[in-house]
C-alpha cells in the first residue's frame, strides 16, 4: 500500500537540542496515527516541519507521491495538507462564515480579482457554510470571531482546516483547553471524519486517542521509541513506563 | 455587505458631507471673495488622497509604511523634470509616473516585504530617504532648491492652468479611489490583505502565497501616492525635494491614524482636520492674547506633536473609526442569537 | 588619488561611524529589551548638543570654555531628559504595537524641535573646538586633527565599556536575559520598571555623548537629529535589531563606507564614464550609497548581519 505521508530519517535541531531525532513515520490514505509523548517531546516542532513553517535539517517527508521536503506552507497547504493549531489561529475581526469562505478562497485560483465583492461570492459562501454545518456552528455563522467562545473557536479552527479541502489532516492537539463536553463532542465529530482523510493527531487527552487512533507512535525527547496499534502501545511495558506510567500518576 | 443604501449610516453620510462639501466650496469660495479656499482645499485634497492610498496597506494590510512620501516624490519629479526638458503632456507625464513608481515600488517592495514589524517602518523611512538624498543631488534638476514648474500639465481637451479645473480634477481623483477602494477591500483580494494583517500565520497556513499579494497591495497603495505627487507638483507648479522629507510620510500615517485607520473614509477626514488645523496654527494672526498667539503661530509644529501625542494615547480610533466602530458593533449585537 | 587622501577619509570614516555607533547602542538596546523604538533618539541627540553647548558658551558658576562641564552638562542633561520623558510618556507605549510607538514619538520630535527653536533660536548654534584639542596629531605623517581623534578614542571606549557591561556584569546579564525573555527578568524578582528607566537613560547618555561630540565639528541646529537618525536606524537594521555587536560594526561599515563614498566614488566614476554623466551621477550614486548597502544585506539576511535569537 502507498503511504500518504513518509516521513524518512527526519532530524531538526535548535542550537545543541536535537527536536526531532531521525524520525521515520507514515500515515497510510484515511489512516488517524496519532503521536503522543510528554511536554517538550516534540510533537510541535515536528508537526511545524510536515506543515512547512520549520524546515529539517536532514531527512525528507514525501506526500501524495511528493518530496515535499522544501516546499514553503503555502505550496504544501495547496497539495492537500490541512494544519490545525494548538492555541487557535483565527481571523478575529471578521465573522464566523469570513474566516472559513477565507479558507475555501485559497483553494479555488487565485485571489488576483479586484472589483466582484468576494463576501457576495456563492462558490464561496456554500462550501464554507456547509463546513461551519460540519462542525456544529451551523448558528453561529454571522458572529464576529472575536466574540465567540474558546470551544467554538477549537471548532471553528477544524472547520478552516476542513474546508481548504485537505488529503491529510495535520491537528495539533484540537481538544486543546476544552471542557470534558466539548471534548467529547469533539470526539465524535473527529470520528465522523474517520476514513475521509489521512489525519496525523498529537493529543494529550489519552481516551481521545485510543479513540480515534489506527495507529499511535510515542515520541519522547524528540525520538520515536514505540509504534503500534493502541492496544499494543497501550500494553508496552516501556512506554508504560516511559509515558504512559507518569501520566496516571499525575492525574 | 448591505443591499441597499443605509442613510442612517455614518459610512453613507460622512463621505457624503464630505464630498459634496468639497464639491461646493469653490461656489462658496467665490460668493466669499475668498480664492484662497480652493487652492487651500486642493492641498488638503491630495493629501488626502496620498493618506488613502497609505491606508491602503497600512489599515487594511497592516503594513507601517513610514515612507510613502517617497512616491509623492515620484509623481512630482515625473510633472517636473518632464517639463523641465518641454514635454508638458500631462497624459505623458502620468504614464511616465506611474511607469516609475510601479518599477520602484516593485524593487523597493521585494525587499522591504520580506521584513516585518519594527524592521519594515525603519526600512521604508531608510528607502525613503534614499529618495530625499537622491533628488537633492540631482543638481542638474535643482537639487536642494527643488524645480520650477512652467505650466501645468496639458490634457490636450483641457488643461490644469485654472485652479478651479485643477481643484476638480483633485476631487474627482479623490472621489474615483474612494469609490475603487471601496469595491477592492470587499474583493478576494481585499479579503487577502485584511487576512493578511489579521493573521498572517493562518493565511499561510490555508494557502495562500501572502507575499505576492503584499507585493501588489504596496504596489497599488504607492501608486496612488505617485497620483497625488502628480497632483501637488500641478497645484504649486514646484516639485521639491521637501515633498519627500520623512516627515511628510508620518504626517500621512498621522492622518490616517487620525480619520480611522482600516477605515474607507477616515483617511480623508483625518486629512482634513489635520491640515485644517494646521493652517489655523500658522497663521494664528495676534487678537485676544497677542503673547500667546504670536508663540504659537511660530511654534505650531509642537502643538502637532502634541496633539499626536494625545491622539495615540487617547484617540487611537480616530473620528471616523469611531463612528464606524459603534456602528458595527450594533450590528454584531444584532447578529447575535 | 592619494594613500594620505585615503587614510584621511578612513578615519573621518571612523569618526563619522562611532558616533553613528554611540546613537544606535542606545537605541537598539532599549530596542533588544523592550520591544520599543524611539524615535525620539535623535531629538535626545540634539539636546544634548544643545546643553553642552549652551554650557560651554556660558559662564556658570564663573566658568565658562570648561569642556569637562559641558560633557557633565551635555550628557547629564539628555540622561535626566530621557529618564523624564520615559517616566511622562514612553512607558505607557512598551505594551503598544509599533505604529503607536512610532507615532507617538513622532509627535515628540516635533515638540522636541520647537522646544529647541524656542530656546536657542532657529539658526545655528556653534560651539568652538576646545582649545587644548584644537590642534592636530601626526601619524604616520599625516596631520589629522586631535578632536576627532578624539572621538574616535571616546567611542571606541564606550563600546569596550558596552561590550564589558553587557558581558560581565550582573545588569549586563539581566539585559541579556531580558533580551530573550522579560517576563523571567520579572519572576526573578527584579525591578524590571526600574531597570528599563535605567538601560533608558543609559541609552539617552549615549545619545547625550554622540551630541556633545557633534556639537563642535556640526552645526548645533533644531532638527539636526533627525537625519542621523535615520542613518542610525539604517545601521540597525543592517546589524541586526536589538545587537550590540551588530550596531557596532554596522556603525563603523556604514560610516566608512558613506564617508569613502562620497569622496571616491565621483573620482572612480569619471575614469569610467562620460564626464559630464559622471558629475551628475557620482554625488547621486554615493548618496545612496549605504541604503544600497541595506537593502542588499536584508535581501539576503532580512534579520541582518548578526541575528539576536530569541527564546
Amino acid at each position: 500500500m502507498n503511504a500518504l505521508l513518509s516521513i524518512e530519517k527526519l532530524v531538526k535541531r535548535f542550537g545543541g537540542l536535537t527536536a526531532t531525532d531521525r524520525v521515520d513515520f507514515t500515515v497510510a490514505p484515511g489512516e488517524v496515527h496519532a503521536i503522543i509523548g510528554p511536554n517538550g517531546a516534540g510533537k510541535t516542532t515536528l508537526i511545524s516541519q510536515l506543515a512547512g513553517e520549520l524546515h529539517p535539517d536532514e531527512g525528507s517527508i514525501h506526500f501524495d507521491g511528493r518530496d515535499i521536503s522544501r516546499l514553503g506552507v503555502p505550496a504544501r497547504s495547496l497539495l492537500g495538507l490541512g494544519r490545525s493549531y494548538q492555541i487557535s489561529q483565527i481571523f478575529r475581526d471578521f465573522s464566523a462564515l469570513q474566516n472559513v469562505m477565507l479558507a475555501v478562497q485559497a483553494h479555488t485560483g487565485h485571489s488576483f480579482s479586484f472589483f466582484k465583492p468576494a463576501l457576495k461570492e456563492a462558490a464561496l459562501i456554500a462550501p464554507a457554510e456547509a463546513a461551519l454545518r460540519q462542525v456544529g456552528l451551523a448558528n453561529r455563522m454571522h458572529v464576529p470571531a472575536a466574540a465567540m467562545a474558546h470551544g467554538e473557536h477549537r471548532q471553528l479552527e477544524l472547520a478552516m482546516t476542513l474546508a481548504t479541502n485537505p488529503k491529510l489532516l495535520l491537528l495539533d492537539e484540537p481538544m486543546a483547553g476544552m471542557s470534558q463536553a466539548e471534548s467529547e463532542e469533539m470526539v465524535q465529530l473527529l470520528k465522523g471524519l474517520k476514513g475521509k482523510y489521512g489525519v496525523v493527531l498529537v493529543e494529550h487527552d489519552m481516551d481521545a486517542v485510543f479513540a480515534l487512533a489506527d495507529r499511535v507512535s510515542v515520541l519522547v525527547y524528540g525520538r520515536v521509541v514505540a509504534t503500534g496499534t493502541p492496544e499494543e502501545i497501550r500494553n508496552n511495558p516501556e512506554v508504560r513506563e516511559a509515558y504512559l506510567g507518569d501520566q496516571e500518576e499525575s492525574v | 455587505m448591505k443591499p441597499t443604501v443605509n442613510f442612517t449610516s455614518p459610512r453613507f453620510y460622512v463621505p457624503a458631507l464630505f464630498l459634496g462639501a468639497l464639491a461646493l466650496l469653490p461656489v462658496y469660495a467665490m460668493l466669499a471673495h475668498q480664492p484662497f479656499y480652493v487652492t487651500l482645499f486642493s492641498r488638503i485634497m491630495i493629501f488626502a488622497l496620498a493618506a488613502l492610498g497609505l491606508n491602503f496597506i497600512l489599515g487594511y494590510g497592516g503594513l507601517v509604511s513610514f515612507g510613502h512620501a517617497l512616491y509623492l516624490g515620484v509623481g512630482a519629479y515625473a510633472v517636473g523634470i518632464l517639463s523641465f526638458h518641454g514635454i508638458t503632456n500631462g497624459w505623458l507625464h502620468l504614464v511616465a509616473a506611474l511607469v516609475v513608481g510601479i518599477l520602484l515600488a516593485a524593487l523597493i517592495g521585494v525587499v522591504v516585504l520580506r521584513t516585518s514589524g519594527m524592521t519594515f517602518i525603519m526600512i521604508t523611512l531608510a528607502f525613503a530617504q534614499m529618495g530625499y538624498f537622491f533628488v537633492v543631488s540631482l543638481k542638474s534638476y535643482g537639487g536642494d532648491d527643488g524645480l520650477t514648474i512652467d505650466n501645468r500639465s496639458t490634457f490636450g481637451l483641457f488643461d490644469l492652468a485654472s485652479n478651479t479645473v485643477l481643484y476638480y480634477v483633485i476631487l474627482a481623483f479623490l472621489a474615483a479611489v474612494f469609490f475603487l477602494f471601496g469595491s477592492l477591500v470587499e474583493s478576494r483580494f481585499g479579503m487577502v490583505l485584511r487576512g493578511v494583517k489579521s493573521n498572517e500565520r493562518r493565511m499561510l497556513a490555508l494557502g495562500f502565497p501572502t507575499f505576492r499579494y503584499k507585493l501588489v497591495g504596496y504596489i497599488i497603495s504607492a501608486q496612488v501616492c505617485v497620483i497625488a505627487g502628480f497632483l501637488l507638483a500641478n497645484l504649486t507648479k514646484f516639485a521639491s525635494p521637501s515633498y519627500m522629507v520623512w516627515q511628510v510620510s508620518g504626517d500621512l500615517i498621522v492622518m490616517a491614524v487620525l480619520g480611522g485607520m482600516g477605515t474607507l473614509f477616515g483617511p480623508v477626514v483625518g486629512a482634513v482636520v489635520y491640515l485644517v488645523v494646521e493652517e489655523f496654527l500658522s497663521s494664528l494672526t495676534p487678537g485676544w492674547f497677542p503673547k500667546v498667539e504670536e508663540v504659537l503661530n511660530k511654534h505650531w509644529l509642537a502643538l502637532m506633536g502634541i496633539f499626536v501625542i494625545a491622539m495615540v494615547l487617547g484617540f487611537r480610533k480616530g473620528f471616523y473609526g469611531y463612528l464606524v466602530e459603534r456602528e458595527l458593533k450594533k450590528e454584531a449585537g444584532r447578529a447575535q442569537p | 588619488m592619494s594613500i594620505e587622501l585615503l587614510i584621511v577619509q578612513l578615519l573621518n570614516g571612523l569618526q563619522y561611524g562611532v558616533l553613528l555607533f554611540l546613537l544606535a547602542a542606545g537605541l537598539t538596546l532599549v530596542f533588544g529589551i523592550m520591544n520599543f523604538v524611539n524615535l525620539a533618539h535623535g531629538s535626545l541627540y540634539m539636546m544634548g548638543a544643545y546643553f553642552a553647548a549652551w554650557a560651554y558658551n556660558n559662564p556658570i558658576f564663573g566658568i565658562q570654555g570648561s569642556f569637562i562641564l559641558a560633557a557633565i552638562v551635555g550628557i547629564g542633561g539628555s540622561i535626566i531628559l530621557g529618564i523624564v520623558v520615559e517616566r511622562l510618556v514612553l512607558f505607557t507605549l512598551y505594551e503598544r504595537d509599533h505604529l503607536d510607538q512610532v507615532l507617538a514619538t513622532f509627535g515628540l520630535i516635533l515638540v522636541f524641535n520647537e522646544v529647541a527653536r524656542f530656546i536657542w533660536g532657529p539658526s545655528s548654534y556653534y560651539m568652538e573646538v576646545p582649545e587644548k584639542l584644537s590642534g592636530s596629531i601626526n601619524l604616520l605623517g599625516i596631520d589629522y586633527p586631535a578632536y576627532r581623534f578624539m572621538i574616535i578614542g571616546v567611542g571606541l571606549l564606550v563600546a569596550l565599556g558596552m561590550f564589558l557591561l553587557i558581558q560581565k556584569t550582573r545588569i549586563g546579564m539581566l539585559i541579556r536575559a531580558g533580551a530573550s525573555n522579560a517576563t523571567m527578568v520579572g519572576a526573578l524578582g527584579i525591578n524590571i520598571k526600574l531597570l528599563n528607566t535605567l538601560l533608558f537613560g543609559l541609552g539617552t547618555g549615549l545619545a547625550g555623548v554622540a551630541g556633545l561630540m557633534a556639537g563642535p565639528i556640526l552645526s548645533v541646529q533644531p532638527g539636526m537629529g533627525e537625519p542621523i537618525l535615520i542613518v542610525t536606524l539604517v545601521v540597525i537594521v543592517t546589524g541586526g535589531i536589538g545587537s550590540i555587536r551588530g550596531a557596532f560594526f554596522a556603525a563603523l561599515i556604514v560610516g566608512v563606507i558613506d564617508t569613502i563614498g562620497r569622496v571616491f566614488l565621483p573620482i572612480l566614476l569619471t575614469t569610467m564614464v562620460e564626464k559630464s554623466l559622471a558629475q551628475a551621477a557620482g554625488p547621486a550614486t554615493a548618496s545612496m550609497l549605504i541604503y544600497l548597502l541595506m537593502a542588499v544585506v536584508l535581501a539576503f539576511k532580512p534579520q541582518g548581519l548578526f541575528p539576536v535569537k530569541h527564546g
